[in-house]
């Protein structure tokens, strides 16, 4: 028995899947509909934007960061195409991608310009970007909402299920996001070199590793696959707020990513970990309304996952490097 | 604590230099729930409008997050401005009550526009409600009827569990349904609540439809609630089969209605509420009306105005019908 | 950080005091201050009035009390970004507990230990797990303010009369929650400053091995001061309610900004081992006077995020830039 849960602790990818079937079955002995095509569906809707954000904020993680603002990035890349759609209605509409993903760019190579050139903690300087990109957007749009007949149907239509395509395209779309990041982490060299940035940021540059370079690479992919979130969300939900449009969304994508095994001490984790931690996620937020537990309990069961998921991950350091004393934090 | 000092007696240097002035115009303020909200932009286009034609100076400020406390500075703000009327759309029942109390002590006219201190109504003057809310209940639930046919089984998507309105609202539709023969056929089989958030709204929607195959209609009566839930309808294609109605917003919409997914929806005209805020706050501080239960009162446009019990004022007597032929008279 | 052949005498010889008092990011502090002052008043006639910033203060001294133990905390070389979730929790409790029928003496009792246990909590996760308070109290600071909302819903809960109204009473003209937070700002500055307990914080924020070779208690010190912010949240937490007569568990929310936001501003080093308590009290004035100036004038809510998030970043380079160029 123990052998088995030492397996599933080791192996993080299995643990958390077995973790997603037991939840299923949970629920689906109560409300046998949630073990439906039809629910798959509602789960897999419920990620895409998630699993995009939690790609960009994996990589920030592994090499010993945090991005904070990648809510507000969203929300002003989001912007940035939705005043496109509103006053030049007659630009082609898949100008959007260029537009967000390049403006998600800037903000994120903003904050690794800042981290880098100043040696900051990456918290804090996210934390002022957090509150600055938002003002910037709420600034930009004048406070207005972008609504829903500004949005092209086309963008729309990719949220929705095609009489071709079961599935809508997001979803195709976040899931080649995740192999594309596999592909960039596991088989090139400047991926190999954000894990080894994570892993000893001391040796790093002993190793040739030009810090500065990775650490603005990451957050600047951060910024990119948050700003394509922002497309995303104007995909799926139709319209662009200055105050919601990826307000809270740091914490969503923060706990999925922890879920999924990566370590915040930086140089652990794995693009299938992520994944499954997405859509773990993805079950519970599916779940709750079907069992009638309020919404207000969801922030509580995100907190709690995040604390599980970091107790889980002392766990897993204290069996692997027993005795080795790590110094805790982010010195750069 | 030197430097302390220093500053008090600095500022109150400067504070005897700076003498307050003479107000000429009557200043109006309207605080806002939040910023970026379009809800508010016809409210505040009615006030600008009667401050336009009746000559006084009006502004619209609003916290940039709608949580309870963040109206207090604004009030405080505008108290130390010397404004003379505060509208405000209070984001708490009870927790503005010390702040208002002390405005109305300095002599400004406190209205609560489009929202009350629903029992607390003693810390305001009077306020001023969008449509009779007792006819709420009861005109959702006819125009619900007669899409439905009087039969079936039918839900209700609401914003918070507690937003006061709405549950009012939903309490006077649990009462028609039940009282009323008219709507025997009709049963409601659910209450659920989105929080007046796109994503939780959809999941909502979502495990309704999950949870009860029947259902042929649902009753949103919140403007983020209905555009979810129709949302829902128009991505899986079942516009015929479930009709969704509920309070909206034309701008929000639009699209839903010409595209069939919504037949009509109901609101009243935000903007009466500016329009009879601003005629009503001018008569009470030049004498021209009494601020008393049961006086009465005309206003340009919207005709004999009563001030019923509580200090509270209708802008219209009924709820506003919204369906494809006249949804493109209204640009709000 | 960085060891300079000369001897302390000779550094002593070069650095006159008008140098030493220039280059201190109080200083700074201090000038933006007036700064301040002097701006907000050209951008509204309304702003210069003592009693108006005093009150407007009292909306921000629960947050700067909990700036002060907070600056302790980073000197100390930790975070703590869950005090303001930790206020909604405490004060919830609190209010729940008495809504429920108990004493209100029991009911503040039980606000304050709810707060202290947080800490606890807090100080469990960091000092005996060893995991970075970062990522510790982003997930306690969900967390917590999540079960506020499992507590209260979204509803308010309302106090006695008799406990609404901390701001309005008096002493010597000055409201209730300034004197309170002028009081703690001493106490904890001669605290920090001149007891052997002061320079272990700051020995351990500098070098925390080097501090445990030399006998400091570094686990105990640094666990003590998580349960002194969960004390501090509490008692802000409940001072607030006060102010408000009623509790959501929305109260404070964004607060660890502001929170963060002070300790920076009064020249705290984010990496620990630098900063005093009299920057945070500057500071915290400052922050006052930015956000008063700013509503009172009625600019644009967009505006006032984008500067205290500019204000954030440009106080953090500062910092740094001063304590780069001088060795303390």
């Amino acid at each position: 028995m123990s052998a088995v849960l030492n397996f599933l602790i080791r192996r993080r990818e299995a643990g958390i899947f077995v973790m997603i079937v037991l939840f299923c079955l949970f629920v689906g002995v109560q409300k046998p509909q949630f073990l439906t095509l039809d629910s798959l569906r509602i789960v897999l809707l419920l990620t895409p934007l998630i699993m995009i954000g939690a790609m960009g904020q994996m990589m920030v993680i592994v090499a010993r960061h945090v991005d904070l603002s990648i809510g507000s990035i969203l929300g002003l890349s989001a912007m940035v195409s939705g005043m496109m759609f509103r006053y030049m209605p007659d630009m082609p509409w898949f100008l959007c991608f260029p537009l967000s993903i390049g403006t998600g760019m800037l903000l994120g190579f903003v904050n690794g310009l800042l981290i880098t050139t100043f040696r900051l903690p990456a918290i804090i300087v996210t934390l002022g970007t957090l509150n600055l990109y938002r003002g910037l957007t709420f600034i930009i749009s004048n406070a207005k909402q972008i609504d829903r007949q500004y949005v092209p149907s086309i963008l729309k239509s990719m949220s929705q299920p095609s009489p071709t395509l079961a599935v809508p395209l997001i979803i195709f779309l976040s899931f080649a996001i995740a192999v594309a990041t596999y592909w960039f982490l596991m088989h090139t060299r400047i991926g190999r070199q954000i894990f080894a940035l994570g892993s000893n940021p001391v040796a790093a540059p002993l190793r040739g590793i030009n810090v500065t370079q990775v650490t603005l690479l990451v957050f600047t992919l951060s910024g990119a696959l948050s700003g394509l979130a922002g497309i995303m969300y104007a995909s799926r939900w139709g319209f662009v707020n200055p105050s919601n449009t990826g307000a809270g969304f740091e914490f969503q994508v923060i706990a999925a990513v922890v879920i999924g095994g990566v370590s915040i001490n930086g140089g652990v984790g794995t693009v299938l970990g992520t994944v499954l931690g997405v859509l773990l996620l993805g079950c519970v937020g599916a779940a709750l309304p079907l069992l009638g537990i309020p919404g207000t309990t969801q922030n509580a069961i995100y907190g709690s996952v995040i604390l599980v998921a970091l107790l889980i991950d002392r766990l897993v350091r204290a069996q692997g490097n027993r005795g080795v004393t790590q110094r805790a934090g982010a010195s750069s | 604590m030197l430097k302390k000092s220093l500053l008090i007696g600095l500022a109150a240097g400067l504070a005897m230099v700076t003498t307050a002035f003479a107000a000429d115009p009557i200043k109006i303020v309207y605080i806002g729930k939040n910023t970026g909200n379009p809800y508010f932009d016809s409210i505040t286009g009615g006030f600008e409008d009667a401050c336009k034609e009746k000559g006084c100076e009006f502004e619209f400020v609003a916290p940039a997050t709608a949580e309870a406390t963040s109206q207090i500075p604004f009030i405080e703000a505008q108290i130390q401005r010397g404004v003379n009327v505060i509208g405000i759309a209070p984001n708490s029942p009870d927790a503005l009550n010390q702040v208002l109390d002390d405005a109305r002590a300095k002599g400004i006219l406190v209205l609560t526009v489009n929202g009350d201190l629903v029992g607390n109504e003693s810390h305001r003057d009077a306020t001023i409600l969008p449509v009779d809310f007792t006819k709420t209940g009861p005109n959702q639930v006819e125009l619900m009827g007669s899409l439905i046919g009087y039969k079936g089984e039918i839900a209700i998507l609401s914003a918070t569990t507690e937003a006061p309105d709405q549950n009012t609202w939903i309490a006077a539709m649990n009462d028609t349904l039940a009282n009323d023969a008219k709507y025997k056929d009709m049963k409601l089989v659910a209450t659920v609540y989105g929080d007046d958030q796109p994503e939780k709204s959809t999941t909502e929607m979502e495990a309704l439809l999950a949870n009860y195959p029947n259902l042929v209609g649902v009753i949103a009566p919140t403007t983020v609630g209905i555009a979810a839930a129709a949302q829902v309808v128009q991505q899986r294609g079942i516009a015929d089969k479930v009709h969704v109605t509920g309070l909206g917003l034309p701008s929000e919409m639009r699209d839903f209605i010409k595209d069939g997914t919504v037949k009509a929806f109901q609101l009243w005209s935000p903007y009466n509420e500016g329009w009879l805020a601003v005629h009503f706050a001018l008569g009470v501080l030049d004498g021209s009306i009494k601020n008393e239960v049961g006086a009465s009162f005309d206003v340009p446009n919207l005709g004999k105005v009563t001030i019923a019990d509580k200090n509270a004022m209708i802008a219209q007597p009924e709820l506003t019908t919204f369906d494809a032929s006249n949804i493109d008279n209204f640009n709000f | 950080m960085t060891d300079t052949t000369a001897t302390p005498r000779e550094a002593a010889a070069v650095r006159p005091l008008w140098h030493v008092v220039l280059v201190r990011p109080e200083t700074m502090t201090f000038v933006l201050l007036i700064l301040g002052i002097f701006i907000g008043s050209q951008i509204s006639p309304y702003f210069l009035d003592v009693a108006y910033i005093l009150k407007s203060f009292t909306l921000y001294a629960e947050f700067g009390m909990v700036a002060l133990v907070l600056t302790m905390v980073i000197i100390a070389g930790e975070i703590d970004l869950s005090p303001a979730a930790n206020m909604a929790l405490s004060a919830a409790i609190f209010a729940f507990a008495q809504a429920n029928g108990v004493p209100m003496p029991l009911a503040i009792l039980i606000g304050l230990g709810a707060g202290v246990l947080m800490g606890v909590f807090n100080a469990f996760m960091v000092i005996a797990l060893q995991i970075p308070s970062i990522i510790v109290t982003i997930g306690t600071l969900t967390a917590y303010r999540g079960l506020a909302q499992v507590l209260a819903g979204d509803q308010s809960i309302r106090v006695p009369e008799w406990y609404i109204g901390i701001d309005k009473v008096m002493v010597l003209g000055i409201p209730l929650p300034v004197v309170i937070f002028i009081i703690l700002s001493i106490v904890l500055g001669l605290v920090l400053g001149l007891t052997v307990f002061g320079r272990q914080i700051y020995l351990i924020g500098t070098n925390e091995v080097s501090a445990r070779y030399a006998g400091v208690r570094a686990k105990r010190i640094k666990a003590a001061l998580f349960i002194l912010m969960g004390f501090m949240s509490a008692v802000a937490g409940l001072m607030t309610a006060s102010r408000l007569g009623s509790v959501r568990y929305d109260l404070g929310l964004g607060g660890e900004l502001q929170m963060v936001l002070m300790a920076m501003l009064g020249g705290t080093y984010i990496f620990g081992g630098r900063g005093t308590i009299l920057g945070t009290f500057l500071a915290a004035w400052l922050l006052v006077i930015v956000s008063t100036g700013m509503i009172v004038a009625n600019w644009l809510p967009a505006t006032q995020l984008c500067v205290l998030g500019v204000l954030l970043i440009v106080s953090i380079i500062a910092t740094n830039f001063i304590y780069s160029r001088t060795q303390r």
